[in-house]
């Protein structure tokens, strides 16, 4: 071994503490760009695989009822590569034991072929026969959920007709990726089926003998997409088309999409903010490192050793530490990935995923990491260069303050010799007591914000489940029904109000923008289910306009007084132009409302609603369950308890989860700094303060020379990181606002509070560390060795 | 007069077993209040060893020694601070002054811990410096460094004023100019002046002369008639 190679491995031993210290940081930023990475790669590839072994459609046409022939018109519109019509429809599983009915929707599947599109993916059991109606196959999470297994036996009702049903298989397929009971927005097992049956057992069914109700589309590689769905819609417009639309309008598509992005956003913002911070801690401590050794450093090229050699050894020593990072950040960043996919096929039904390593992101992590590290290390470099033998060889000059203030009157008289030190010293290199400031701010600012975006989940729950919606249950009809019908739901004992709603499939344009959705039809004056404006006040809602969410507003750039295009997507599909009148504050969906007469008015629908809120007396819960069971015009119940506990369930395991690591990751960049600053400051000091001791200054006085610095350091990072921490909550909280759920950008002053709190402690740890060293300082070491 | 120090069988070693390095052997000495005392030996005789031990620095390991009629080998290490804070005076060979203070400043650091100091414009008058009050250490020559050093060392008017090789990185002239800034504080201010050198020509100025070898006092010479600095060949 090299008497170099030596000297490095016994300084790296030296600097331990530090050298860890940065390589936690670099790792971090490492382990996030592999697992994010890792996750996109993985999620991507995985589902581009999966849609196109089970050949997913490219494009989806609901319709109300289409002849069968119609299939073959639309194969032979340019750009369809080929074509399966089905037929689905709401369904009503009943399991017994006084439990709500659940919702399903039912797919039909050719009875002696398999499926030309939206094949299934069968885990237990078999596939249906052919002929055999009374056959179905379950969406295999349900009945996990539930405890269904083949053989079992199953009641649903579809079209008011009541179905016994034998489940000879489970399966799952990739266009329920991520399945939502009706209304809701996150994934609930045991709330929501899909019921796989025979075309023919559909027919009968639903009244469609030789028609279909959806037909799917794939395209061929050149096929102009938005050509097809008009020529489609235009096939299928007198059949009552309800509007094609492509995959990456389908929801469960959507939602994994938004994952992918939302995952593509944090790779680029993260890890780079990382290796950052470490290459501007190497940057300190390598340069402090040059400069005490400098007479090393003279020496050696005395006694030859070139200014490349000698350099060499100081950006192995960089390299040693940026490499040792990276290769624990791609470790660690293999093993987070892999608990991560865990956690993704809870919430997204892959049949399988493997958490696929992008071998470009551990290159890219390891090259990124030695650039960042050599970027902080090249200045450094300059230096030992610049160093001739024989200047090195003399002790080095007095750092010059003579360009530092200097105290007179006032500050004179007040400030004593130690505060003036302290004060010089942090004026002398502004720019990098300016880097230590930011670097602490920083770790503040993505503590804070991040534990403000816990509080602004709860803001998002409370005005959801609190504020807007005041019922207990939600009933929807299995199509719109007469007003007074909501009499009868008025009239089961314990329920104490009942408020209707209609809820109408709709798309929404403005100028190009459109958005597909449903458009809630509620009272004037709403009491169970209200818009509310900014103040969290009722909206009333006019019947002479619109009433729009703030993120459907914003995702259709349209503000109140302009004027949007509604397409009805239901009875007689009218299309009408209605002005915007409000634009109200939801956190939960993109919904929109009307005035429930009004919407009825613009349908040419008189007096029907599609469901009802109710506020029902929790001890007769289950006789109300009961009797809406019985209900043959109620098609589901959902509870607002269960959905809310649902939210709250995603929140905390998904992407709402990772806010916890993002926590932590902020500590480790935060105590990375402070221990760093603390450290440099004690070494590139320790002869002046063992010369304090020397002259009577107690332990106490001189820790407060060196520490007072870290103090200010500290201090001036608090209010700075606060103001960073707000601009960043905004990042943040765009960031985690999704098609599903805003997060508003919260100031709250008790995470700002705690913020603080950890990094003055991180800075009393540190503080303590090194002055543990300063008091265990060899006076008389200290003064022989010429700094 | 009565004794600055007396030590009794002063011993210290480094390290332990076979490793160990015998620093002192058994250093009995007296030295009186109010003399300018040379410690004279080459590197590694002890010399510097006892200086660490008599200003407070540093432990014996056995044995006992006396400032006046404390016994700094009985305090703990607050009180040996106390002790530097109040009595001693240090000048170190590499100057040591605050980079970030001024000649002023490095002295004030001094007079406002201190009991009774003198002002810190007094203490650099007496170094001849009081033109460069204002100037950092950067601004300044070795030999000036070194007098502002000497200036924050005498400045708390202290019992015994340290020196461990003074003039070691000075040119003759600086370091005759630096020699004679302590003889001017043994006699105005009265205090006991140990100096730590190598240079035996520089004994001519002392009253006492302590020669070290191999961790053992050899000799004490009594010189009646000290010469003044520029008499000393360097």
């Amino acid at each position: 071994m090299s008497p170099l190679t030596r000297k490095l491995l016994r300084d790296l031993w030296r600097i331990k503490g530090q050298a860890i210290a940065i390589g936690a940081v670099i790792a971090v930023g490492v382990l996030m760009l592999v697992m994010m990475t890792g996750l996109v790669a993985s999620l991507e590839e995985t589902r581009r695989a999966y849609y196109e072994r089970y050949r997913l459609a490219d494009v989806f046409a609901p319709v109300t009822r289409a002849p069968g022939h119609r299939a073959e018109d639309l194969g032979r519109l340019p750009g369809v590569a080929a074509v399966e019509t089905r037929i689905t429809g709401a369904a009503l599983i009943d399991l017994g034991r006084d439990r709500l009915p659940i919702q399903a929707r039912a797919v039909s599947l050719p009875d002696l072929r398999a499926p030309r599109l939206n094949a299934i993916h069968l885990t237990d059991g078999r596939m249906l026969q052919g002929g055999r109606n009374d056959e179905v196959v379950v969406l295999n999470s349900f009945a996990r959920a539930v405890g269904l297994h083949p053989g079992d036996r199953l009641t649903a009702t579809m079209n008011g007709f009541r179905r016994e049903l034998r489940i000879v298989g489970l399966a799952q397929a990739p266009e329920f990726l991520y399945t939502t009971p009706p209304g809701e927005l996150v994934p609930d097992d045991a709330r929501f089926a899909v019921l796989w049956l025979n075309q023919s057992a559909l027919e009968a069914v639903f009244d469609m003998e030789g028609a279909f109700n959806e037909a799917l589309l794939s395209l061929t590689r050149d096929a102009r997409r938005a050509e097809v769905i008009a020529a489609a819609d235009r096939l299928l417009d007198r059949h009552g088309g309800l509007g094609a639309y492509p995959l990456h309008d389908l929801g469960s598509n959507r939602f994994i999409s938004e994952e992918i992005n939302g995952l593509k956003t944090s790779t680029a913002i993260v890890p780079p903010v990382f290796l950052a911070v470490a290459a501007f801690l190497l940057h300190i401590v390598i340069s402090r490192m040059v400069q005490a050794e400098r007479e090393q450093i003279g020496l050696l090229k005395a006694f030859g050793y070139t200014d490349w050699e000698v350099g060499g050894h100081y950006f192995r020593m960089i390299l040693t530490i940026a490499t040792g990072g990276a290769l624990a950040g791609c470790v660690l960043g293999i093993v987070a990935g892999r608990a991560m996919v865990d956690l993704y096929l809870y919430f997204y039904k892959f049949p399988f995923l493997v958490f696929r390593l992008d071998p470009s992101s551990f290159l890219t992590g390891f090259v990124v990491s030695i650039l960042s590290a050599s970027a902080g290390g090249a200045l450094v470099l300059r230096r030992v260069f610049a160093l001739t033998p024989a200047v090195a060889m003399r002790p080095p000059a007095p750092p010059d303050y003579s360009r530092s203030g200097r105290f007179r009157g006032l500050a004179a008289r007040f400030l004593d010799q130690p505060t003036r030190m302290v004060l010089r010293r942090l004026t002398r290199q502004p720019l990098r007591m300016a880097g230590a400031v930011v670097g602490i701010a920083s770790g503040i600012a993505l503590s804070a914000a991040m534990a403000s975006i816990l509080d602004s989940f709860d803001e998002m729950m409370d005005l959801t489940f609190g504020v807007m919606d005041r019922s207990d249950m939600s009933v929807t009809f299995t199509q719109p029904i007469e007003a007074r019908s909501v009499l009868d739901l008025a009239a089961i004992d314990g329920v104490i109000e009942v408020e209707p709603v209609r809820m109408v499939p709709a798309i929404l344009r403005h100028g190009r923008d459109s958005y597909r959705g449903a458009i809630h039809g509620l009272r004037a004056e709403p009491r169970l289910y209200r818009a509310v404006d900014k103040a969290q006040r009722p909206l009333y809602l006019r019947g002479d306009g619109i009433t729009l969410s703030r993120g459907l507003a914003n995702e259709l750039g349209v503000r109140a007084g302009q004027v949007l295009t509604l397409e009805v997507r239901e009875g007689r599909r009218p299309r009408v132009d209605i002005p915007v009148i409000a634009v109200a504050e939801t956190l939960l969906g993109s919904p929109a409302y009307m005035e429930l007469d009004a919407l009825n008015r613009a349908l040419k629908e008189p007096l029907r609603v599609s469901g009802a809120y109710l506020r029902v007396d929790p001890a007769r819960a289950d006789r109300i369950h009961a009797r809406l069971k019985d209900m043959p015009m109620v098609a589901g119940v959902s509870l607002k308890a269960q959905a809310r506990a649902s939210l709250a369930r995603v929140m905390d395991q998904g992407a709402g989860g990772t806010r916890y690591v993002m926590a932590l990751i902020a500590a480790v960049i935060t105590f990375g700094v402070i221990y760093n600053a603390a450290r440099v400051a004690q070494a590139e000091r320790a002869r002046d303060l063992a010369s304090l001791r020397v002259l009577g200054f107690t332990r106490a006085e001189v820790a407060y020379v060196l520490l007072g610095e870290l103090a200010v350091v500290t201090l001036l990072a608090l209010p700075l990181g606060g103001l960073m921490g707000w601009g960043l909550s905004f990042v943040i909280s765009r960031g985690y606002s999704t098609d599903i759920y805003q997060i508003p950008p919260l100031f709250s002053a008790e995470s700002y509070g705690w913020a603080m709190l950890v990094v003055l402690l991180a800075a009393l740890v540190s503080g303590a560390l090194v002055k543990r060293d300063i008091d265990r300082a060899d006076l008389v070491a200290a003064l022989k060795t010429r700094e | 007069m009565g004794n600055a120090f007396t030590t009794r069988d002063l011993r210290k070693v480094y390290g332990e077993g076979p490793a160990a390095v015998h620093a002192l052997r058994g250093v009995d000495l007296e030295i009186p209040e109010g003399e300018i005392v040379v410690l004279l030996g080459p590197s590694g005789s002890g010399k510097s060893t006892l200086l660490n031990i008599l200003g407070g620095l540093d432990r014996a390991t056995d044995g006992q020694v006396f400032f006046r009629d404390s016994e700094l080998s009985a305090m703990s290490d607050a009180e040996l601070t106390r002790y530097r804070r109040d009595h001693v005076g240090f000048v170190f060979q590499f100057y040591n002054l605050m980079p970030s203070l001024t000649a002023q400043e490095n002295v004030e650091l001094v007079t406002e811990i201190a009991r009774n100091p003198l002002s810190p414009e007094e203490a650099l008058a007496l170094v001849g410096l009081e033109a460069r009050a204002d100037h950092f250490p950067a601004q300044l020559s070795g030999g000036e460094q070194q007098r502002v050093a000497i200036a924050r060392a005498v400045a708390k008017q202290p019992d015994v004023l340290f020196c461990d090789e003074p003039t070691g990185a000075l040119d003759s002239v600086t370091g005759r100019a630096v020699l004679h800034v302590l003889r001017d504080v043994n006699r105005k201010l009265g205090a006991t002046v140990m100096i730590v050198t190598h240079a035996a020509a520089q004994a001519a100025i002392a009253h006492r002369v302590i020669r070290f070898a191999d961790g053992a006092v050899q000799s004490v010479t009594v010189n009646e008639t000290p010469a003044s600095p520029e008499e000393i060949e360097w």
